[in-house]
């Protein structure tokens, strides 16, 4: 079917989106203006072209009027092509006669002048009809999806997109970059608003996942690489070595107890530095899989290769292994879902608050770990001298809404603040203060517990605190920490002091969110947050077919949240490896055999080694296969030899004509 | 009367990053001059020079290109590839007297509908400024004078 | 390393002290200042409340004025050194503004391209000559003397080109490099009580005593300041505060002061005798007192 029409038969369409396009664009001028048009059999305005009524219509004037293009200028085609391809198929058209113009997003909503913006856009349709007239019937490329997914990041949103897969009958890679999964919520005191244990929720889950059939769990292990295209990604996958061998360790601990430190020294990172661990260690008691991990970094055996190794003789399972090396394991998958979470906001960036500086400032993490029964300080929530806190003042928004630092809104600190606040009430007794520029307490049962909290007793004070000092000026100051901060709704500045100081830090893109977005290859927002292909029609896809997202690594969200979109995003991908097969856009290269002169230019050009140079015939090949349709080659080509669908040459002159014509 | 002169801008962005930020314009309803005319390719690097030469010589008085940032290029390296291209044109267009401000190549993410806008914004008070390039009726000028000399 | 020299009315009078220190260290390090010629008043804070765009026009005639030197202007002054700055910015990012002081210079036979890099001396001497030039220098290290680090306001804020906003730190590490112990002061960069302590004396000298009194609390030796207004309402109020807040008192010095002090000036060549509460006796109980 590779031909082209002899004389084309164009319909025009221009759609008013309601008032979104017709509102500054006139639409019936430009529809006249369109039916003037050599080739142009049909121009027509109309309220909304991707209805019902207006894809039909474009299936009926293809019969009456035998129209073989079709051309709708409406929105941008990377909403609505689709759409206009298929109603196009529908009306007996090979579904590529189309060609599309985005009178929406690139103008009506872009400008401000009337006529300016008419000009426009009959501009733009004169192109898209001097371009349609030069395509082609194309046939679909389908090729089949394999049925394994891959899974990165083990928080929350990792584990559930995981086990729903999984639970579907797929086969999972969860890969996790920690010596465990359960990402932050593990380290979760209670859960905001109905106080249940995060670990009791959890922790079941965790378990489920290592137990799971489907599931192969590769902890203390990175993403590398990702190649191939939606339905067929190979994956590289680096474990780095624990020094433990996972199948003989059942996680006895004695090795821990057997370390020639006989106490800890490393700041622990799970209790957000409020404890110490040893070098070899388990991160926290229900750690998955159970298995202890070497810390090369502190472990005089890795760093110096003296030691009595007194931990290798305690196992006796002989799970320890120092000579352990990475491993690289390569995996073909359909679809990935990422789910990489987030950092909390450093507060010593904004050095006024004193983390750090003073004994008495946490994180809003280290406290979650204070008040947790099974943290470093056992559940007692104690000052560095030992005495319990008499007063407590909690600073909202710290890296949040801030100018200076982050300007998003981290969406869960004014929650979790209430938690915190009710929690350290209930273990010291203490006067809580909350400090905040809004509560934002959007969420199912959210606003009923700001009430309680407030029942409770909990002092609010509306106004960002400017700084948190020991420079003191009263007697009753003496000794205590003072939160200097403008009282909005009193109208003046106050100094409290307080005992003890707990900054709710904000939510940031992972530190290296940067380096696995190149190796996915997906797109990110201003702030580092991974991109959604669409921030409300398409959550969870991103602008690489076949990998999904879920969780924080796409933006602030509470655990509801970022379960459901972790649902969501198993579901799509389930939806694309349970269909078997996947269409591609047929937007390949293809050399033209009489024009290639075998020069080889384009063979190294390809970033996909899709090209070859057959040395029998002297001319290069395209394998469509390997081929994405980036058109660098086409471009490249000295003799013009190479053609890309759909981004043909002289289509794209036709529009370079189209739009300059009158000018 | 004829009407007042605007600059005609041809515009060529990727389909990943630049023309899915000029959507995002449009969503956040930022106003940026009306002067351009976008044409989609899949990605930067499918710049033909010829495309760039083409839409002067049919009048364009500026060629906006937009890719994807350096390291973000969705095929890997394709805007690596245009900005190589780039060079050469812009070389060429130098020899042809065509003002370097004229032709413009912009990595623009996604995410930057601002930087659409201010690009879009920048590009045409600069292309005001230098005036109607006419490369048509130049061209008519220099075919004149060479058949003069014939 | 040479710089164009923006010294401002301070300097030659009530700072002379900060100019002598500033200068002798510079030549130690091997910076050369050149001093721009006939320059004019910064317009400070007070001429720009009175007339707006005409202040600007000032300020920028000393931009104009440094220009054509091809360095980097270094003011001293705290305060010079922010409408400096400002006085760029705003011609910069206001059009109408700059077509305002454009004529004004116009008129003067000058103009400005926009191309002068102000520098605070702090900012060059932690940033350009180095910590570890400076510790090369350092002859006789000041051990043990304890120096509250106060920068003021201007210099950091709103701009904050080369330190934190609400917590600068390159002093200390200067004076660090220097031998001393500074202490933490967390008033750092509370007001000095500015004009005020003209206008409003019972604010503005209290504000001066809330700096003092810390410092004492903290144990400081002196006070080492970088702006010489800041300079005078902690030298110079002492006598009232001790009439009409409380009996506190320690001296204030320049931190180009204290860096020659370490390079093995002479007091009397740092201008250090012009002090209205002289730092001799806590220098001297340093073993750092000097003859002259």
């Amino acid at each position: 079917m590779e031909h082209r029409a002899d004389e084309p038969r164009i319909g025009v369409y221009v759609c008013h989106c309601g008032s979104n396009i017709a509102g500054k664009v006139r639409v019936a001028a430009v529809a006249e203006a369109a039916a003037l048009l050599p080739g142009v059999v049909v121009s027509r305005d109309s309220k909304y072209m991707c209805s019902d009524p207006g894809q039909e219509m474009i299936q009926q004037d293809i019969r009456e009027h035998a129209l073989n293009r079709i051309v709708v200028a409406s929105c941008s085609p990377l909403l609505h092509e689709e759409t206009f391809r298929k109603a196009t198929e529908r009306g007996g058209l090979n579904p590529y006669f189309f060609q599309m113009v985005n009178l929406r997003e690139h103008d009506s909503w872009v400008h401000e002048d009337a006529d300016a913006a008419t000009e426009k856009a009959v501009d733009l349709v004169r192109a898209a009809v001097r371009r349609v007239r030069f395509h082609r019937a194309l046939e679909k490329t389908e090729v089949p999806v394999h049925p394994d997914v891959l899974v990165v990041g083990g928080g929350i949103a990792g584990i559930h997109a995981a086990l729903t897969l999984a639970d579907a009958g797929k086969r999972v890679y969860l890969v996790e970059r920690e010596p465990t999964i359960g990402g932050h919520m593990a380290r979760f005191d209670k859960t905001f608003p109905t106080l249940d244990c995060a670990a009791c929720i959890l922790t079941p889950k965790m378990s489920s996942v290592k137990a799971h059939p489907n599931i192969t769990l590769w902890t203390y292990s990175d993403v590398t690489s990702v190649s191939g295209y939606v339905g067929n990604f190979k994956v590289v996958v680096r474990r780095r070595p624990r020094y433990v061998r996972e199948d003989l360790c059942v996680g006895c601990l004695e090795c821990i107890d057997a370390c020639v430190y006989k106490e800890g020294r490393v700041p622990d990172e799970f209790n957000a530095g409020l404890g110490k661990r040893k070098p070899i260690y388990i991160p926290f008691p229900q750690a998955t899989p159970q298995v202890v991990v070497v810390d090369p970094a502190s472990c005089i055996r890795v760093k110096t290769g003296k030691c009595k190794s007194t931990c290798v003789e305690a196992c006796d399972r002989d799970a320890i292994v120092f000579d352990q090396k990475e491993e690289i394991r390569e995996i073909e998958v359909g679809a990935i879902v990422v789910a990489t979470g987030f950092e909390t906001f450093d507060a010593a960036r904004i050095p006024q608050y004193g983390l750090g500086v003073y004994d008495d400032v946490y994180t809003s993490l280290q406290v979650e770990r204070m008040v947790n029964s099974s943290g470093p300080t056992l559940g007692e929530v104690r000052l560095k001298n030992g005495s319990t806190p008499r007063s407590i003042g909690i600073i909202h928004c710290v890296g949040s809404r801030d100018q200076k630092t982050n300007r998003w809104c981290s969406r869960v600190c004014c929650m979790y603040s209430l938690k915190l606040a009710h929690l350290l009430k209930e273990h010291t007794g203490a006067q809580v203060y909350n400090f905040y520029i809004d509560i934002r307490a959007a969420g199912k049962g959210y606003e009923e517990f700001f009430d309680r909290l407030r029942e409770e007793g909990v002092n609010f004070i509306r106004g960002r605190v400017a700084e948190i000092t020991d420079w003191t000026m009263t007697p009753e100051e003496e000794g205590r920490l003072v939160i200097r901060v403008e009282d909005t709704l009193a109208g003046f500045v106050r100094r409290i002091p307080v005992d003890m100081v707990v900054l709710a830090v904000g939510l940031e893109p992972a530190h290296d969110a940067q380096e696995v977005r190149r190796v996915l290859n997906i797109g990110c927002s201003n702030e580092g947050f991974f991109m959604e292909r669409h921030p409300k029609l398409a959550p969870v896809e991103t602008f690489t077919e076949g990998i999904f997202l879920a969780g924080c690594c796409q933006g602030p969200k509470d655990i509801p949240d970022t379960v459901a979109q972790a649902g969501a995003a198993a579901a799509a991908a389930l939806a694309l490896v349970d269909a078997g097969r996947v269409e591609l856009e047929p937007n390949t290269a293809c050399v033209v055999d009489e024009a290639c002169s075998g020069c080889k230019t384009c063979v190294a050009l390809c970033p996909y080694t899709a090209i070859s140079h057959d040395r029998e015939r002297g001319k290069a090949a395209v394998n469509g296969a390997l081929c994405k349709g980036c058109g660098t080659c086409v471009a490249a080509c000295p003799s013009g030899a190479i053609r890309q669908n759909l981004f043909e040459d002289d289509q794209i002159f036709g529009e370079i004509e189209g739009v300059l014509v009158h000018a | 009367m004829p009407e007042p002169w605007e600059p005609r801008i041809v515009a060529f962005f990727c389909n990943w990053c630049t023309y899915t930020a000029a959507d995002l314009a449009g969503v956040s309803r930022m106003k940026y001059a009306p002067n351009t005319r976008v044409v989609r390719v899949m990605c930067s690097g499918r710049m033909d020079p010829q495309f760039v030469y083409d839409a002067f010589a049919r009048g364009a008085d500026g060629v906006l290109i937009g890719g994807c940032h350096p390291g973000d290029c969705h095929y890997i390296e394709g805007n690596y590839k245009a900005l190589r291209r780039f060079r050469m044109i812009r070389r060429v267009l130098r020899e042809m007297g065509i003002e370097e401000a004229r032709c413009r190549l912009e990595w623009i993410s996604a995410a930057e509908g601002e930087k659409v806008r201010r690009v879009v914004n920048e590009m045409v008070e600069e292309v005001r400024r230098l005036g109607p390039l006419d490369l048509p009726g130049r061209a008519a000028e220099w075919d004149e004078e060479v058949s003069a000399h014939a | 390393m040479r710089y164009a020299y923006y010294p401002g009315c301070s300097l030659k009078g009530t700072g002379k002290a900060y100019e002598e220190s500033l200068l002798s260290v510079f030549r130690t390090l091997g910076v050369e200042l050149h001093e721009i010629e006939d320059w004019n008043c910064c317009g400070a804070t007070s001429y720009s409340s009175v007339h707006n765009s005409a202040a600007f026009a000032l300020a920028a005639r000393n931009l104009a004025l440094a220009e054509p030197l091809r360095m980097d202007l270094v003011a001293p002054c705290a305060a010079c050194y922010l409408v400096l700055e400002k006085t760029k910015r705003y011609i910069r990012n206001h059009p109408h503004l700059d077509e305002r002081v454009r004529r004004g210079l116009q008129a003067a036979g000058l103009r400005y391209e926009g191309n002068v890099r102000v520098r605070h001396p702090l900012d060059v001497l932690v940033n350009d000559v180095g910590l570890d030039a400076v510790r090369a220098k350092v002859k006789r290290p000041l051990d043990g003397l304890a120096v509250a680090p106060y920068y003021g306001c201007q210099v950091v804020r709103p701009y904050s080109t080369f330190d934190h906003q609400t917590y600068p730190v390159l002093m200390d590490r200067l004076l660090e490099a220097a031998g001393a112990k500074v202490v933490r002061y967390p008033l750092k960069t509370k007001c000095c009580g500015g004009s005020l302590t003209g206008t409003q004396p019972d604010v503005g000298v209290r504000l001066a005593w809330f700096l003092i009194r810390e410092a004492k609390k903290r144990g400081a030796d002196v006070i080492a300041t970088l702006c010489p207004l800041c300079h005078f309402n902690l030298d110079s109020y002492q006598d009232k505060i001790a009439r009409t807040c409380e009996k506190v008192s320690v001296p204030t010095v320049y931190f180009t002061q204290l860096l020659g002090l370490a390079f093995g000036h002479s007091e009397k060549s740092l201008g250090l005798h012009r002090n209205i509460v002289s730092a001799h006796a806590a220098l001297a109980s340093r073993s750092l007192a000097t003859a002259g």
